[in-house]
């Protein structure tokens, strides 16, 4: 699939390297010859791989090798940095995101995201969970009680905060507070959710948690998730990316990763040679 | 000792230093100005002596104790006072006559050789009057008509029987004058600019002019009928008059229409003295003043300035905020909007008389010279906007505090965390409304903080204010009851600048000393009580960002 690019380091990717999903899974994002510069530094070099749907895509690999990136590129947060260029495409029920008449709002509701640290708003647990649906324009009452409701269930907060709906949401501790992002995202009933090291800000009680919700979440969304722990990704994960530099150097089901990687460079990277 | 300094307890001892001194300041400031300018309205005692003259005559004295100094005697020879002592030093006293208008001056120093023995006799009176100050003297009579009613003893409850319907009558001729009088006034400016101005446009036709005219003839016949009640009231009035013996034995009659108010300060309880005392605090608040600025109270002022305050925030906070907004949010950062930064912020050291100046030629002659050519031609010569106002004293005011605003709120604004703007954005929400609903109300605090010191500026400033609409005495409030109320081309009156005017420009001196304290307090209080609610609102808003990092 990989077309042939300038290679800045000895792997070869598209010789070696299994660059495609199991085509049993419906394709929830394509990912087509992606390049992106931030100003002259490219950041991501030719990037283009599927996922699937209603499966955890793991990306992981070391600091600095362009997942975040990429996962921002999904909803397009890239948008933001002033110096940042990008080519290529990336199909969403085949449309290209980056195309110019795409609304970038309408986007971003459809495409969740969390970040690596909790940010909830300095507002109520409840109007941190509506105000995606406030954005929209709903504003009646029962409609966003329920969808404050379902949302927080969906992230497992619902028993915790339900009799302290009207505190602030930096009242809560971190991994409440990561949960209630989580509950902010989903309830947009968006169609991907993706995690930026959802869980390293956390202690292990709330990351075990986190990863649950994970696993409980795919059925309803497509979830891409970047981490920096591999026993995360081989925890969470149906298929995993690894990243180096720039380029995907191989992605594929996460046993099969974790287990018989192509790449050497992946073996050395999960083995712990390298990273 | 040299680990004793190395260990940093000399920067501890001198920076807790520091703060000392500086609440010292703070604190010295408070006291100083409540010490001389609270004590004004005590009821001091009445001292009875006698003066001997150069001449080797002597005379008696009644008056106040004001103050007590050293002198050298040599001084006193010099300015011709013939005292036998071998003493280098000697004392003199401030002494209050009062009876300007029989002595011309209230206010002497004597020195104490020259005085008798101090007695305090219970039957003086010192009276508040109306026009030319206080007087003091000894009761003789209370006369109805010019017919005596009642001498001696008798005449003190006689007095403050009568003093009462007096005051009662004299409340209702000052509501007559300022509030129908003065409404009747305003009505008949209204007809003739009508009229002046149909005359202008060409559309003052027979019916227009009778109509006017009709209207004007209502309005003259109020003013007529008011007239001859206030002409009714004034002679009830001056029914009334007392007799008072002064201290060269001068018997002077004084009516009761002049009369404010009398006591017995020498034969006050304690009780009395603090209800006296607490009355004529509140009369120095709420009434207007009297006497070139020199008595009576100082609402107006303090009217005057609230009122300039708040609609300088009214116009500086949306204004500033705005402009922050735009050169943080939206403008590309770069070498151009870094100088307008720098220009911005060394527009809050150009010294404020230059803004006054500024708002003169600016505001006053040309903003307000052609919205009068254009809306108020009617009234020309007589300027509407074209002459210092309230308006414009706020505008300038505002212009002055705007760059504390934009800094303040574009350090609130910087100090917003990027992940909050980030996750308001990816649950798609546009720039806008991630500004609206998210990063403002997150940066409030920083804008009341630009508030806060926008008003302590603000209050305090006199300079600018003098060119562009402040005035020794004002006629009338901004604020009234005749439409359409809100009068901001009018001129008004200012804490600071009766701060000044009373203290420099005042005919006397010695009496308008504690007033320039007093208002002074008074101005300190109104500016801390405006911050005190600026601060608790800035607080409650960081309650509800507490746990946000950086804010």
């Amino acid at each position: 699939m990989t077309e042939a690019s300038p290679k800045t380091h000895a792997i070869h990717i598209g010789d070696l390297g299994r660059t495609q999903t199991e085509d049993t899974d419906t394709v929830a994002i394509r990912v087509e010859n992606l390049d992106l510069y931030y100003g002259d530094v490219k950041a991501l070099k030719s990037v283009s791989m599927t996922i699937p749907k209603n499966r955890v895509t793991a990306f992981i690999g070391p600091s600095g090798c362009g997942k975040s990136t990429l996962l921002r590129c999904f909803n397009r947060m890239n948008d933001l940095v002033d110096i940042c260029r990008v080519d290529g495409k990336i199909l969403m029920e085949d449309k290209n995101i980056y195309d110019r008449d795409v609304n970038v709002a309408l986007l971003r509701r459809r495409v969740g995201m969390v970040f690596q640290k909790p940010n909830p708003f300095p507002k109520s647990i409840y109007e941190n969970v509506a105000y995606g649906l406030r954005i929209m324009g709903v504003n009646d009452r029962s409609t966003l009680d329920e969808a404050v409701e379902k949302a927080l269930r969906g992230a497992a907060l619902w028993n915790e905060v339900k009799d302290r709906l009207s505190e602030n949401g930096l009242s809560l501790s971190g991994g409440q507070q990561q949960r209630l992002v989580i509950a902010r995202a989903i309830a947009l009933e968006p169609d991907v959710l993706l995690l930026d090291e959802p869980a390293s800000a956390l202690d292990p009680i709330s990351t075990a948690k986190i990863e649950e919700l994970v696993n409980e979440m795919k059925d309803k969304y497509t979830i891409v998730i970047v981490t920096h722990n591999m026993q995360q990704a081989a925890r969470v994960s149906d298929y995993t990316a690894f990243m180096y530099m720039g380029e995907l150097v191989e992605i594929g089901r996460t046993n099969d990763v974790f287990l018989k990687p192509t790449v050497k460079q992946t073996e050395d990277y999960i083995t712990g040679r390298f990273g | 000792m040299r680990d004793w300094f190395k260990g940093g307890e000399p920067w501890i001892w001198m920076t807790a230093g520091a703060v000392a001194l500086s609440l010292v300041s703070v604190y010295a400031v408070l006291w100083m100005t409540a010490a001389q300018g609270l004590g004004h309205w005590w009821p001091k005692p009445l001292v009875e002596t006698t003066l001997t003259e150069a001449d080797g005559s002597v005379k008696r004295l009644i008056g106040e104790l004001r103050e007590k100094e050293e002198i050298s005697l040599l001084r006193l020879r010099e300015s011709g006072y013939d005292i036998k002592s071998d003493d280098q030093f000697t004392s003199r006293y401030l002494f209050k006559q009062g009876n300007r208008d029989v002595y011309g001056v209230d206010f002497k120093w004597i020195p104490t050789p020259l005085l008798g023995e101090f007695k305090y006799p219970k039957d003086v009176i010192s009276i508040e009057r109306h026009e030319w100050g206080s007087f003091f003297g000894h009761l003789k009579a209370v006369k109805e008509n010019g017919q005596v009613v009642a001498e001696g003893t008798a005449a003190w409850p006689e007095l403050q029987k009568r003093l009462a319907r007096s005051n009662e009558l004299f409340d209702e001729i000052l509501s007559i004058e300022k509030h129908d009088i003065g409404k009747v006034n305003y009505n008949l400016e209204r007809l003739r600019l009508q009229q002046r101005k149909l005359e202008l446009q060409g559309g003052l036709t027979e019916e227009a002019q009778a109509a006017i005219d009709q209207e004007r003839q209502i309005h003259e016949t109020e003013f007529a009928k008011l007239q001859a009640r206030l002409d009714g009231l004034r002679a009830q009035n001056a029914r009334d008059s007392l007799t008072a013996e002064v201290q060269d034995g001068q018997v002077i009659e004084i009516p009761f229409a002049k009369i404010a108010d009398v006591i017995k300060p020498n034969d006050m309880s304690v009780v009395q003295k603090i209800s006296h005392y607490l009355q004529k605090l509140s009369e120095f608040i709420t009434d207007d003043p009297r006497e070139a600025n020199t008595e009576g109270g100082i609402f107006p002022a303090i009217f005057g300035t609230v009122m300039m305050v708040l609609l300088m925030s009214a116009m500086v906070t949306p204004l500033g905020i705005m402009a922050a907004v735009y050169m943080r949010e939206y403008a590309k950062q770069g070498p151009l909007i870094q100088i307008i930064r720098i220009s911005v912020n060394n527009l809050a050291g150009v010294p404020s008389i230059v803004y006054g100046v500024f708002g003169l030629g600016f505001f006053v002659y040309f903003l307000g010279g052609n919205i009068d050519a254009l809306f108020f031609p009617e009234a020309s010569p007589a300027p509407v906007f074209g002459s210092p106002g309230i308006l414009w004293s706020s505008l300038t005011l505002a212009l002055l505090t705007l760059p504390v605003v934009i800094v303040a709120t574009e350090e609130g604004l910087s100090r917003v965390p990027r992940s909050i703007r980030e996750g308001s954005l990816a649950l798609g929400a546009t720039k806008a409304e991630t500004l609206w609903r998210t990063v403002l109300p997150i940066a409030s605090p920083a804008m009341m903080t630009g508030l806060i010191l926008a008003v302590a500026r603000a209050a305090g400033e006199v300079a600018p204010l003098m060119l562009v609409g402040v005035v020794k005495l004002a006629p009338s409030l901004p604020l009234d009851g005749n439409f359409p109320f809100l009068h901001l081309e009018r001129k008004f009156m200012h804490l600071g600048f009766h701060i000044y005017d009373v203290g420099f420009q005042s005919p006397n001196v010695e009496a308008a000393r504690p007033l320039v304290f007093a208002t002074s307090l008074l101005l300190v209080i109104i500016i801390i009580v405006l911050n005190m609610f600026a601060i608790r609102l800035r607080n409650r808003l960081r309650e509800r960002m507490r746990g946000l990092e950086g804010v």
